[in-house]
């Protein structure tokens, strides 16, 4: 697709989900916590679009309501690692000197962790949860975004631009956020898009396996989880929660790719 | 330098390596709340058995001390016992391990079979709608997440068309394929929609090279161009990325594991958060951490023996 195709496309479908995150309440035809003994294990249909559970809990009304915890994993897992990760590259990157080279060793050692290994691994320590797997996710994130960051402002730091700034006796401080970041901030832009579908991927992945959200928050790794052992007697009470985890990656990445093409950003 | 010099190099980096992953996993391991002892032994043990065992584990030790004790007893292979198997913990990693391996080697080469020939005609067709196609698949896969696609593909298939078991690992050669085959599918989705997007990005680089036009100008066959020249050139970079892969294949099978229940060391792993299992945990980061260093090593050299520009 060419031109601002992906950036609609990926806009809208997360326009949406941002519409079911925000007022689920008024998106959601049910009550998601509603049990309703009249109708169990109904498959989809006119009263309920994607079927109820073994409750009688509307699964349409669960998935929009679940779309409040994962959006807020996509914006609160890459927050931090966003914040530190664009802080550190913009020192590292300008000063360079020794600071540099212990953070090019730090990035040589992280990476050679497994990231899920990691974060699962401090999960452990800290214990299961979205606060602690929030926690995880930024000790471990923040070095990807440095790292392109660092690659960006080494770019900068011997451009002209930045030297008129020194010559004309401008503090660091300016030169730095004034000058430097807003100029090397395409790229992390568009990174931080792609990083919040991995967000989701990651949230509802420790979801489901109980180490991130617990029941009876809804999130949509939560709910499929709920859903796995009624699989083959009722498939819609998994299948569909899952339809929004693969929405929502489609849309971060569309409207990823479509800010690469806005923003004239190489991958 | 030499290459023999550089390749020499590149083996003596992993020392340093190794020596950083043991402190992380060691680092780790003293932010865990609580006495590891009085977590080992648990609430109803006598006092002169937790003296015993802190002494035993050099606990009474200075830190940099604690950390020599703990860099040796992994150099011998010691890893402590499970407290929840109460096994020693080499014993149960070792035995785990194959299953990932093989899991994550089938999923590879599903991988490059499905990835390879779809980039190839994806890059050729640039723009219409075989290529539009076949990213527009891809770009499900990479959306959706393993264990979901796993749980789709045992339903119907395990579960509901009984093709293939609906988990454990079975025994022998032919068992173990049989087994692992949907799991690694599953593996296998989302890494290869990674290698078509980065070969396809680089047979489109590499067909815009002078030598392609020097080879085309020649007069040699459309076909001879593509598969020996553009190809293997655009594959240098497959190489690459499936080595830095490894870590995201090796994470993949931890949930794979789970969904599936194959009894390797990513199910352990999952199994041991929920048991408390503290020393499994630290020696399965530790070890995951050492095979991906490995695979950089291996990757590196490997590069270097493909493209001897590298190596000079």
């Amino acid at each position: 697709m060419r031109g601002r195709a992906p950036l609609l496309a990926g806009g809208a479908i997360l326009l949406a989900l941002l519409l079911c995150a925000l007022l689920p309440g008024v998106v959601a035809p049910y009550d998601p916590l509603a049990f309703d003994y009249a109708a169990l294990l109904q498959p989809p249909g006119a009263a309920h679009p994607f079927g109820t559970d073994q409750f009688g809990r509307d699964i349409l009304s669960r998935t929009i309501a679940a779309a409040t915890i994962d959006l807020q994993i996509a914006l609160f897992a890459t927050t931090g690692p966003l914040v530190i990760g664009t802080a550190v590259g913009l020192l590292v990157g300008y000063y360079g000197g020794v600071a540099d080279a212990v953070f090019g060793r730090v990035v040589d050692l992280v990476v050679t962790f497994p990231f899920l290994v990691l974060v699962i691994a401090i999960v452990a320590v800290l214990g299961p949860g979205l606060g602690n797997m929030y926690v995880a996710v930024t000790a471990v994130g923040w070095v990807f975004y440095a790292r392109l960051m660092r690659g960006e402002v080494m770019v900068l730091r011997g451009q002209d631009y930045v030297s008129a700034c020194k010559v004309l006796g401008y503090g660091q401080a300016r030169i730095l956020l004034r000058h430097v970041l807003p100029n090397a901030a395409r790229p992390i832009l568009v990174y931080w898009m792609t990083d919040m579908a991995l967000a989701i991927l990651l949230g509802s992945s420790l979801g489901y396996l109980g180490l991130g959200a617990q029941p009876p928050e809804a999130e949509w790794g939560v709910l499929i989880a709920d859903g796995k052992n009624l699989f083959t007697q009722a498939w819609w009470v998994a299948v569909f929660p899952g339809f929004a985890i693969v929405l929502a990656g489609i849309g971060f990445s569309l409207a990823g790719d479509g800010m690469a093409d806005l923003l004239d950003v190489k991958r | 330098m030499n290459r023999a010099g550089l390749v020499a190099a590149r083996l003596l980096q992993i020392v340093p390596t190794f020596l950083a992953i043991g402190a992380v996993v060691f680092v780790l391991a003293r932010l865990l709340p609580g006495d590891p002892v009085s977590a080992m032994l648990g609430d109803r043990a006598t006092d002169e058995a937790v003296t015993r065992l802190r002494g035993a584990m050099g606990l009474d030790e200075p830190v940099w001390a604690q950390f020599l004790l703990f860099v040796g007893g992994i150099a011998r292979g010691e890893f402590g016992t499970s407290t929840a198997m109460r096994v020693p913990v080499t014993a149960l990693v070792l035995e785990r391990l194959p299953a990932t391996l093989m899991l994550t080697a089938l999923a590879t080469l599903l991988a490059v079979t499905i990835a390879v020939p779809l980039a190839f005609v994806a890059a050729t067709q640039a723009g219409r709608w075989p290529d539009l196609l076949i990213r527009a698949v891809f770009q499900v896969g990479l959306s959706s997440p393993i264990f979901y696609v796993g749980l789709v593909l045992l339903t119907v298939f395990a579960a509901g068309l009984r093709w293939f078991p609906v988990g454990g690992y079975g025994t022998g050669l032919a068992e173990h394929l049989h087994h692992l085959l949907l799991p690694a599918v599953t593996l296998a989705l989302s890494f290869s929609a990674v290698i078509m997007r980065n070969l396809r990005a680089s047979i489109l680089g590499v067909l815009t090279a002078e030598f392609v036009d020097f080879a085309r100008s020649k007069g040699l066959p459309r076909r001879v161009v593509l598969l020996r020249h553009v190809l293997r050139n655009a594959l240098l970079s497959t190489v690459t990325l499936v080595g830095l892969h490894v870590g995201a294949l090796l994470g993949g099978a931890v949930i794979t594991e789970s969904v599936f229940a194959v009894p390797g060391v990513g199910r352990l792993m999952v199994d041991s958060i929920f048991a408390r299992d503290y020393p499994v945990i630290q020696a399965l980061t530790l070890v995951l951490a050492v095979i991906v260093s490995l695979a950089f090593l291996a990757t590196d050299l490997v590069q270097m023996w493909l493209d001897p520009r590298l190596a000079r």
